[in-house]
């Protein structure tokens, strides 16, 4: 009967979330960026389209991020209060961003693209969506016992 | 005669820089920010691609790198399949049948892995970086764009010196 679910969230909260990928997927698919072959044409400076994907979909973000925030304080569904996408810069930013970028520069793929990718019906990409889920997990494993050791180490002292 | 020499000039840089037209690049790329946009318009969340990796690494491993996604992992998926399920629409409607990729397996694989590694060390991938973050105009992530855009044309561009192409 009610119309909020865990956490505050309204009903409306997952079917705006699909809603959400469903453009974002059909973008992928539309602009060929599911398409391995046409990310790498822009790799071998062949065909520079991506940059108009890339930043044509920030121009939408930009603008949305610049004027909501302006209209409302707080989100309807979640009552989260509107915020940009600020991370901190470390290092590493800078060895994360080398590692993937030679990951993308090899295949041609990132994670949006992978997963659209699928959906075009390239079964192919499975052996890339495993590489990407097992490159996590490691990166994951080593970075989890490298900060409980980090615990250890300062309850030690 | 001048001005239209010039203007057949810049048509052939244009033709050569973007064999296949920008139309498609960039109305693509605007249903890409628009998808983003909704789900912040209506819940506040900037929604990236790459964290669905470690979120979804939470159903089945309890360490605590990826348990910190547990919070979000649901919807993670949600958006995920959405995205699957929106490149579909794209195929059944301008598709003639599924698509396959001619990129050799092991480079998916290698350079997935790769990818799953860089994004997650890096903060971000080329939606969460790239359209996002840019998007934010946060300096972090206009680093992060330029340093994997460079290595990737590096790396291509070597990959191709080696004679390996599609």
């Amino acid at each position: 009967m009610t119309d909020r679910e865990d956490g505050g969230r309204r009903s409306a909260f997952m079917p705006l979330i699909f809603a959400g990928g469903l453009l974002f997927g059909f973008g992928l698919g539309f602009s060929h960026m599911a398409r391995p072959e046409v990310v790498l044409s822009f790799l071998y400076l062949e065909d520079l389209g991506l940059l108009f994907v890339m930043f044509g979909a920030a121009a939408v973000t930009a603008a949305t991020f610049f004027v909501v925030p302006r209209l409302r304080e707080t989100a309807p569904l979640t009552g989260s209060k509107y915020g940009r996408r600020l991370k901190t810069f470390d290092r590493k930013v800078v060895v994360g961003g080398v590692v993937f970028g030679v990951g993308w520069g090899l295949s041609g793929i990132c994670p949006g693209s992978a997963y659209a990718s699928l959906g075009i019906g390239n079964y192919p990409m499975l052996a890339g969506v495993v590489g990407m889920f097992l490159g996590a997990y490691a990166q994951g494993v080593w970075r989890s016992a490298a900060s409980s050791a980090k615990k250890v180490r300062e309850t030690a002292d | 005669m001048v001005g239209a020499t010039e203007l057949l000039a810049l048509a052939v840089g244009f033709d050569a820089l973007f064999p296949h037209g920008i139309y498609r690049y960039a109305v693509g790329g605007l249903f890409v920010g628009l998808g983003v946009a909704v789900i912040y318009v209506g819940t506040g969340i900037i929604a990236g691609a790459s964290t669905f990796l470690e979120s979804t690494l939470s159903y089945v491993s309890d360490r605590s790198r990826f348990q910190r996604y547990r919070p979000s992992r649901d919807w993670r998926v949600v958006f995920t399949v959405g995205i699957v399920l929106g490149a579909a629409v794209y195929a059944v409607i301008y598709q003639d049948g599924i698509w396959t990729t001619d990129v050799q397996l092991w480079r998916l694989f290698v350079g997935g892995f790769l990818v799953g590694v860089g994004t997650r060390i890096g903060k971000g991938c080329t939606s969460g970086h790239g359209v996002c973050g840019v998007g934010s105009a946060s300096r972090t992530s206009l680093v992060g764009v330029v340093v994997f855009l460079l290595v990737a044309i590096g790396t291509a561009q070597l990959v191709m010196a080696t004679g390996v192409r599609v």
